[in-house]
């Protein structure tokens, strides 16, 4: 199952696990509110991403990637 | 404990939400400041070089947070060239921000406001418009806690603020990417220098910086608009310069960070709402610099809080725009037009500009100077200069 995006595309960012620095740069540009960003936690809020793509421009350590065929829905065991 | 109720709740523990919650604590009202980290001061996203004159009336110097005191400012050319602009007195530092931040946090709570680390704000209480406290997590538990006024000082990652309704996102062109290290055996580096490398070949839409700490240890870094960074990243700019430049050195930290090189927002109150230091991008849109205009807008928008508070009138907080224009907003405006101009500037002709600040003797060497120079082809922004820097 795939993760929907505010536009009801498929959501197509996706924040690499366990790489992020969680410095906030993303979540100053991003137009929609769509980060949430914790203390050592990050993630894209769905229902609010336009997949717009300006987060992935300004990450200073490219641990967010455009992924085209779309995100899956994390797995539950 | 948390009470469920406060006169002004500040959310963000940096140096801006600490100066404004003791501004406000000093008159006499009830102030909590909220943190998401378990500390106050860390991580060090931040270069911390500050001017003196921008620290001293906030906290007396001491040296338990000066890591290195600056007289003089090397810039150095995509061609590799260095000129030197020494000032007879020490007139700015190198900061140890992990105590300064938490020194900053001493002063607010014995002016009488409460500091929570640990509390991650994560929406507002809203009565139409009207903002009238936060909603958080603490200890695993949702909470709301009210208060007639929140000051937003959340840093560049504010949300805060577009909570209340104020657009606060930032182009991604204006927001610059930073990668840095501080770094152990840092060779060829004066103690009392702040180095400054301009050119596209260091740090496009940017610098290049290396700031000493003592010891042969510096923060070394960069940082450059999300349009170039959006083709190379940060961190690759930064691999480079380290081989090129302090190959013996060895990185003790790393940390990512972005700067929002913007003006001022247009609003940064509504009702019951303030935005202060990064959160309301009172950053020096040329320089970067931030810790020292972000406790300036805590100041100002802390006495503005306090004085609402205590007159019961919550209308003084239109005056904080105003009141910060005043301040520091209006030079802000002219730190921009400064910033187009130099970041217009190609790589060579930074290489004619250094070489021709090489020939002023010494002692004649001004910052003015400096910018006169750089924007030598754009004579209209040479007036600019002359407002903010003595030439
Ligand atoms: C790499 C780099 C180098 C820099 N170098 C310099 C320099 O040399 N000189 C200089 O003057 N400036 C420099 N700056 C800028 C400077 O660091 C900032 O302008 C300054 O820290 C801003 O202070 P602030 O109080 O507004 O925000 P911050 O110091 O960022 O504090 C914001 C606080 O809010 C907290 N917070 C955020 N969201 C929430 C939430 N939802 N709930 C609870 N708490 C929250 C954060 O954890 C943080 O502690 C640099 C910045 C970077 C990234
Ligand atoms: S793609 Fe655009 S809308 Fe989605 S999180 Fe990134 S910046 Fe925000
Ligand atoms: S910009 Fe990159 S490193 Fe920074 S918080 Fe966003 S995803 Fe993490």
């Amino acid at each position: 199952m795939y993760r929907i995006a505010k536009t009801g595309q498929k959501l197509m960012i996706e924040i690499l696990p366990d790489k992020c620095d969680f410095c906030g740069c993303c979540v100053g540009v991003c137009p929609e509110d769509a980060i949430e960003l914790k203390e050592a936690e990050i993630r894209i809020i769905d229902e609010l991403c336009t997949n717009c793509s300006k987060c992935i421009w300004a990450c200073p350590i490219e641990v967010i990637v455009f992924n085209k065929d779309g995100v899956l829905k994390e797995a539950i065991y | 404990m948390l009470k469920s109720q406060y006169d002004i709740i500040v959310v963000g523990a940096g140096p801006a939400g600490t100066v404004a919650a003791r501004f406000a604590a000093m008159q006499g009202v009830d102030v909590l400041v909220l943190e998401k980290d378990r500390d106050v001061g860390y991580p060090v996203r931040c270069a911390e070089a500050i001017s003196k004159r921008n620290v001293v009336p906030f906290i007396e110097p001491n040296d338990k947070w000066i890591a290195a005191k600056i007289n003089k400012y090397a810039f150095v050319s995509p061609n590799g060239e260095e000129v030197v602009i020494e000032f007879d007195e020490v007139n700015g530092y190198v900061l140890e921000r992990r105590i300064f931040d938490y020194e900053l946090g001493r002063l607010a709570s014995e002016a009488g406001a409460k500091i929570q680390t640990r509390v991650y704000v994560n929406g507002l209480i809203l009565e139409g418009e009207k903002v009238c406290g936060v909603k958080a997590e603490f200890q695993g538990k949702q909470i709301e806690i009210r208060s007639k006024i929140v000051i937003g000082a959340d840093g560049v990652e504010s949300r805060v603020g577009r909570w209340a309704g104020i657009k606060t996102h930032i182009d991604y062109r204006d927001m610059e990417s930073c990668f840095q290290v501080t770094a152990a055996n840092v060779d060829n580096v004066d103690p009392g220098t702040l180095y400054f490398y301009l050119g596209t070949n260091y740090a496009p839409g940017g610098y290049f910086w290396v700031f000493p700490k003592g010891d042969k240890l510096a923060n070394i870094g960069l940082g450059i608009s999300g349009g170039d960074n959006k083709k190379r990243s940060a961190l690759s700019f930064l691999n480079d310069n380290m081989k090129k430049f302090f190959p013996n050195a060895s990185v003790l930290t790393q940390i990512a960070g972005g700067v929002p090189c913007a003006l001022t927002l247009e609003r940064i109150s509504g009702d019951g709402i303030m935005l202060v230091g990064d959160a309301a991008r009172q950053v020096n849109p040329l320089t970067g610099g931030g810790i020292g205009s972000g406790m300036i807008g805590g100041r100002v928008a802390g006495e503005i809080a306090g004085e609402a508070i205590r007159k019961n009138n919550l209308q003084l907080l239109d005056n904080y725009h105003n009141a910060w224009m005043k301040e520091r907003g209006k030079s802000h405006l002219i730190f921009d037009k400064l910033k187009e101009g130099i970041f217009n500037i190609s790589d060579d002709e930074f290489n004619d500009i250094i070489k021709k600040l090489k020939k002023i003797p010494k002692e004649k060497r001004t910052l003015g100077k400096f910018f006169v120079t750089a924007l030598a082809k754009k004579p209209s922004l040479i007036v600019d200069v002359a407002k903010v820097y003595v030439v």
